[in-house]
This record gives C-alpha cells, sequence and structure tokens, in this order.
C-alpha cells in the first residue's frame, strides 16, 4: 500500500529525515517510536503534505502512485488521513459544515452521488457513536473550545467519516486520560479491516496495549534503526533508547 | 464646488418646483452653511482617504423635477427576499415611488414621501427635518439639504410597536452621469419600535451615478430600531452617505451597515446617546475586491452616564480594493459608567489590497468600561492546510474561512429573513458569481 524509499526531508534547509525506507501492506499496523526531534512527526508531516517540508530525495509510493506530486487535498481523496498532534482550530467554520464539504469533495472525486443533507446527518450520528463524541459537538465550530480528549476524539471521528485507507495517528495518545484514551483506541480499532492499514506514532508503549501494532520501528536521526515485533515496544519502554544508537 | 454654488443659484426655482415649501425653507441655510464650510477637506482628520471634491468634480445632471416615470422599480427591479415579510417602498434618482395602491398601515404610522410627509404633518416635520444636519452637519450634509428632491419617512407614533419590517430601495440608473441627493428620515416617539431595511441598487453600469444620502434617526425613550443597509451597486457608483441617531433614555438603536458591491464608498455616522441607559449597536461589514473603495467613519458621543456603545466592523479585502475604517468614541466628563467596545477586523486576500484602520477614544470619565481592538491579516495558513488534509480544495477552504469570518456579524442580524437571504448572498459573493443582485433572485 505505502512504499518509501531513501526519504530524505528537510524544513528551512535543515534536513530531519535522512534515507528513510518503509513497506506498508494492507491489513497492517506499524507503530513508529522514536525520541524526541528523530523525526517521527516530520515524516507523517512529509505524507500528508505538509508545505513547510521539502523533499529532496527519495520516493514515496502510495497505492502504485507517486504521492510526492499531489497536493494533500488530493492524497486525503486517495485515502491518506493524519490525525494531528495538534488538531486546528477553526472559529467559524462548524464541524457540520466542515466535515460535510470533505466527505462530500471525497464522493466527487470517486465519482459517487453527493449525499442529501439527511443521509449525511445519520451517517454522523452513526460516526460520532463510535468515539462516543458529545451530539452538540457537531454544531460548534471545528475544535474551538474543545477540551485536548474531545480534539483528539474529534480526529478519529473525522477518520471514520473519510474511512481511510492508511490512517497516521501522530501521538494520538498525548494528552488523553486513561478513560479517554480507551475511548480514542477503540474507535480506531473498530474501523480496522482487512483491506486498510495505520501507522501509530507514539513515544509510549501504554496506547500499544489498545492497540496491537503487528510491526514495531524505531526511527533515530531521521532513519529507521531498528525494526521487530510487538516484543520490541516494550524492550524500549524497559531499556530506553539509549542501547540502540 | 463653485459649480454646485453657480447652479444652486441660477437654478433655485427648478429646485424648489415640486417640492412642499417647507422642505424649501431650509435650503438657504444649508446654502450658507456650505459656502463656508464646503467639502470637507482631502487628508483633513477624518477624510484621509476619500477626496470628496475630487469625486464630485465630474459635470453630473441632476434629476430635478421627478423623473422617476422614467424606471418602473416593479418591473426593473422585482426585489423579493423570501420569508421578509416587509412593507416595500422604492425610491428611484432620488424620489419617493408613488404606489397605485397605498398600502394599509398599522396605528398611525407614516411610511412614505418626504414631501407628503411634510405636507401631512407639518408641525412634526418642523421639529424634527434637518435638526441634526444643523446641529451637527458638515459641508457634505449641507449639500443635500439644498439639493435634495424628495426622499423617504418613516414616522411611528409613540408606543406603537410594528413588528413588520419595513424595506425602501434605493434605485439609481440612467443614460448620463447624474448626481441625485436623497434623504431619509426616521422618527420613533417614546416607546416605539420598528425595523428598516434600506437596500441600494443601481439599474445601469455604464455612466456614473452618484448620491449623497443624509439619513437622521430619532429614538426617543424606550424606542427601539433596527436599521440594515445593504450596497450592492456597480463599480461606477460613488454613494456618500451621513447618518445621524440622536437618542434618549432607554432607547435602542441597532445599525448593520453591509457593502457587497460597490464603486467608491464614504458611510459616515454620528451617533449621540442623549439619554441614560440608551445603547446603540453599529455593525458593518465589507466584501470588496477589484478597484472598489469603502470607507466608513463612526463617531460615538456618550454625552450622559450608564450609555453604551458596541462596534463591530469587519472587511474582507481582495485584488486592489482599499477599506478604511475610522471609529471615534467620546466619553464627556460626568459620563460615567460608560459601557463602549469597539472591534474592527480585516481581512487580507492579496498582497495588492489595502487596509486603513483607525480607533480612536477620547474618554474624559473615569469610570467606564472602554476597549477596542482591531486586527488586520491573512487567512490562516495552519486552518486552510487542516482543512485540505480532509480532501477540501483550497478555493473550498478559503471560502470556507472567509464565510466564517462574517459570520459573528450575520448573526447579529435580527431579522431572520434577512440573515438567510444574506448567507447565500455573500456566499455567491465569494465565489464571484455576484454580480449584481438581479432581483435578489
Amino acid at each position: 500500500m505505502l512504499t518509501i524509499k531513501d526519504l530524505h526531508a528537510s524544513i528551512n534547509g535543515r534536513e530531519i529525515l535522512s534515507g528513510l525506507n518503509l513497506q506498508i501492506n494492507a491489513g497492517e499496523v506499524h507503530a513508529i517510536m522514536g525520541p524526541n526531534g528523530s523525526g517521527k512527526s516530520t515524516l507523517a508531516a512529509v505524507l500528508v503534505g505538509h508545505p513547510a517540508y521539502e523533499v529532496t530525495q527519495g520516493e514515496v509510493l502510495f497505492e502504485g502512485e507517486n504521492l510526492l506530486e499531489m497536493t494533500p487535498e488530493v492524497r486525503s481523496r486517495l485515502g491518506l488521513f493524519l490525525s494531528f498532534q495538534y488538531p486546528v482550530e477553526i472559529p467559524g467554520v462548524s464541524m457540520v459544515n466542515f466535515m460535510r464539504t470533505a466527505v462530500n469533495e471525497h464522493r466527487k472525486y470517486k465519482g459517487e452521488t453527493l449525499l442529501s443533507a439527511g443521509e449525511f446527518l445519520k451517517m454522523m450520528r452513526e460516526k460520532q457513536d463510535i468515539v462516543e463524541l458529545d451530539k452538540n459537538l457537531v454544531n460548534r465550530s471545528v475544535n474551538e473550545g474543545f477540551s485536548g480528549g474531545e480534539k483528539k476524539r474529534n480526529e478519529i471521528f473525522q477518520m471514520a467519516m473519510l474511512e481511510p485507507k492508511l490512517a497516521i495517528l501522530d501521538e494520538t495518545d498525548s494528552g488523553l486520560d486513561i478513560d479517554a484514551l480507551r475511548i480514542v483506541a477503540n474507535g480506531v480499532n473498530q474501523l480496522k479491516r482487512p483491506d486498510n492499514a495505520a501507522i501509530v506514532i507514539t513515544h509510549y508503549q501504554r496506547l500499544l496495549d489498545y492497540i496491537k501494532p503487528d510491526i514495531v520501528h524505531v526511527l533515530y536521526n531521521g532513519r529507521i534503526i531498528k525494526t521487530g515485533t510487538p516484543e520490541l515496544a516494550l524492550e524500549l519502554e524497559e531499556k530506553g533508547y539509549d542501547w540502540l544508537k | 464646488m463653485q459649480q454646485y454654488i453657480d447652479f444652486f443659484n441660477s437654478q433655485r426655482q427648478k429646485i424648489d418646483e415640486s417640492c412642499a415649501p417647507l422642505l424649501n425653507s431650509f435650503r438657504e441655510k444649508a446654502f450658507d452653511t456650505f459656502q463656508g464650510l464646503g467639502f470637507p477637506a482631502y487628508q483633513s482628520e477624518d477624510y484621509q482617504h476619500t477626496n470628496l471634491s475630487a469625486l464630485l468634480k465630474p459635470d453630473f445632471g441632476f434629476y430635478l423635477n421627478h423623473p422617476n416615470a422614467e424606471i418602473n422599480p416593479h418591473k426593473v427591479f422585482p426585489c423579493n427576499v423570501p420569508n421578509l415579510n416587509s412593507y416595500k417602498h422604492f425610491v428611484v434618482n432620488g424620489c419617493y415611488y408613488r404606489e397605485p395602491m397605498a398600502q394599509e398601515l398599522p396605528q398611525g404610522i407614516f411610511s412614505g414621501s418626504l414631501n407628503e410627509f411634510a405636507k401631512q404633518h407639518p408641525a412634526v416635520f418642523s421639529e424634527y427635518y434637518n435638526w441634526q444636519v444643523d446641529e451637527k452637519g458638515d459641508g457634505l450634509a449641507a449639500f443635500n439639504t439644498m439639493f435634495v428632491q424628495d426622499g423617504y419617512v418613516l414616522y411611528v407614533p409613540k408606543n406603537v410597536v410594528c413588528e413588520k419590517a419595513f424595506q425602501l430601495t434605493n434605485i439609481s440608473g440612467g443614460k448620463v452621469d447624474s448626481l441625485t441627493n436623497r434623504r431619509i428620515l426616521v422618527i420613533l416617539e417614546s416607546g416605539a419600535q420598528a425595523k428598516l431595511l434600506v437596500c441600494d441598487h443601481t439599474t445601469d453600469t455604464q455612466p456614473l451615478l452618484a448620491a449623497t444620502q443624509v439619513v437622521e434617526i430619532y429614538a426617543e425613550e424606550n424606542a427601539s430600531f433596527d436599521f440594515y443597509e445593504l450596497e450592492e451597486s456597480s463599480p461606477n457608483t460613488i454613494r456618500l452617505t451621513t447618518n445621524f441617531v440622536q437618542q434618549a433614555d432607554s432607547s435602542q438603536v441597532i445599525i448593520h451597515n453591509i457593502t457587497l458591491s460597490n464603486g467608491i464608498t464614504r458611510n459616515n455616522y454620528q451617533v449621540d446617546l442623549e439619554g441614560e441607559h440608551a445603547e446603540t449597536h453599529l455593525y458593518g461589514m465589507v466584501i470588496a475586491d477589484a478597484q472598489q473603495k469603502v470607507d466608513n467613519f463612526t463617531l460615538i458621543n456618550h454625552h450622559v452616564p450608564n450609555s453604551l456603545s458596541n462596534e463591530l466592523f469587519k472587511y474582507v479585502l481582495d485584488d486592489e480594493a482599499i477599506g478604511t475604517f475610522g471609529g471615534r468614541i467620546i466619553v464627556v466628563e460626568d459620563a460615567q459608567k460608560t459601557q463602549a467596545c469597539q472591534n474592527n477586523h480585516n481581512l487580507l486576500g492579496s498582497s495588492g489590497c489595502r487596509m486603513f484602520s483607525k480607533p480612536q477614544l477620547e474618554i474624559y470619565a473615569d469610570d467606564v468600561k472602554c476597549s477596542h481592538g482591531m486586527t488586520t491579516g491573512q487567512l490562516d495558513e495552519t486552518a486552510l492546510f487542516y482543512m485540505c488534509s480532509r480532501g477540501i480544495s483550497i478555493q473550498e477552504a478559503v471560502l470556507l474561512l472567509k464565510f466564517a469570518f462574517t459570520n459573528d456579524v450575520l448573526q447579529s442580524i435580527r431579522l431572520e429573513g434577512l440573515r438567510d437571504r444574506l448567507k447565500l448572498l455573500i456566499e455567491k459573493r465569494f465565489r464571484g458569481e455576484l454580480v449584481k443582485c438581479q432581483g435578489c433572485i
């Protein structure tokens, strides 16, 4: 599904990713761990096309197509989704309007008919239940005044609405209490299917108790320095990163 | 300026001919004032970015003698806002359009021609007409009094509450460059309540259509008045308005001025809060692109203790548009417990557009709550990226953000039908689909 070959990326002239390789197949959940500043969030940002990052070398194929040539909106419509570490507040734009616009753009792209207002609201209600999101939140402005937990649940709600092929969860566990963590993880698990995949970026083993990865990678200085089974995460929790460097 | 002095001197008979003698009786004094003051000078403190003398220099034709037979507003402009139940009136090229059938109005309300009002209610007319222009006016307001041919009056007697809104459509059009001078007089006696929507439209895009408009609003004790003004004119339009508001104890006035499309516009507001617990809410929204210019100047005087004013002006500029906002608030000595809040926020969509904003608070009392805030900036790029990352195209994301920016002004509109219609018109405007209102269809 996703093939990354020798990816180099920089921001403001400073190289963050230096020769990253990764292969993700349908049905897999990959965890990416690593110390602060190792390039985890940069990898997520580069994959969804954040304009601040410049790709200087390498190749990324998503479903066989050159991802790096596509605009962020096209990547999304093809099935890529990023759950932001810091979801953005958009005052004045209601969740309903935001999501209806997004869902309809996806449908238009796939040549599907646009949803009627009734169908859309029904879909919203169903998906809200997945992350136990307060019904009233949808009438509020996007993320405005949401608590940290509500923002993260809102990210997973959007993921449920857009049904991506590949979801990237960038530190979705940061700032969450245990209950919120469980709700968010349950949401992610419910959305798992044999034909989709996920990349879970996290600092801690904690999230991986809820979302079981198939493969664990350690990112350090912009490259993957170790790949292993879920037991690797436990080992990292115990020993830290120093023994790998 | 001299051309207008000469014109006034030589055409006096023609100017007076079709107007009520009472209306004509105010011209001489206004002429003296205009000769003394002239138009407000360009680059003087309150006119940094609008040059009235230059704008009014062309040799404009004047509409004298009620020419509106040429335009039937029902044919050129069947304005119909769905879900807005209103009494409809038209002023065509400065003159009130007489409907063949009079509308039934509740309990002694007068809603109609300025000349007709002078004849029917001479005592009330004399008490209110031009009083604020005389007291507070500048050369531009005096100019309007010199030449005004007709206009619209809304008079609501004591304790009469009118739920149904009044709607006045100003239509300008013609084959030659012209200057019309129109007038609106609103009198709400104590305890009266009413709402008025004024829409400005042009039927022709070619000749230069200039208009001066003076609005005098009187809200007596406990009166409540909603005033909505919407400009949807063409690039060859010059609109110069002067609005005076005089408020007595516990009166409430809410004003919205919305510029959807225009040429060059200058709107002046002077609000005098003369009664305790009087309240003014002044909202403005400007959407301008191409070479449009919109200059709003507001002056709010808190003369007595315990009054409140709240101002919010928002501009969305693009291309080469120029926006100006001047907001002066004066709290006199002894006007304790005054609450005054002013906000001006501006969104610039291109590197070619410009915004000039000048908040001015002069506070001479020591126990007041006054605040102001001004921001000018571009669209939030992190928000744009967030939306794009959900599959929303950049064009659509920009539209959503611009629309969101105007939302709080829209939400403050208390006429539901108008609010819904404006939502649609603003969206069309941002999509570039709205050239003119096309009868609001």
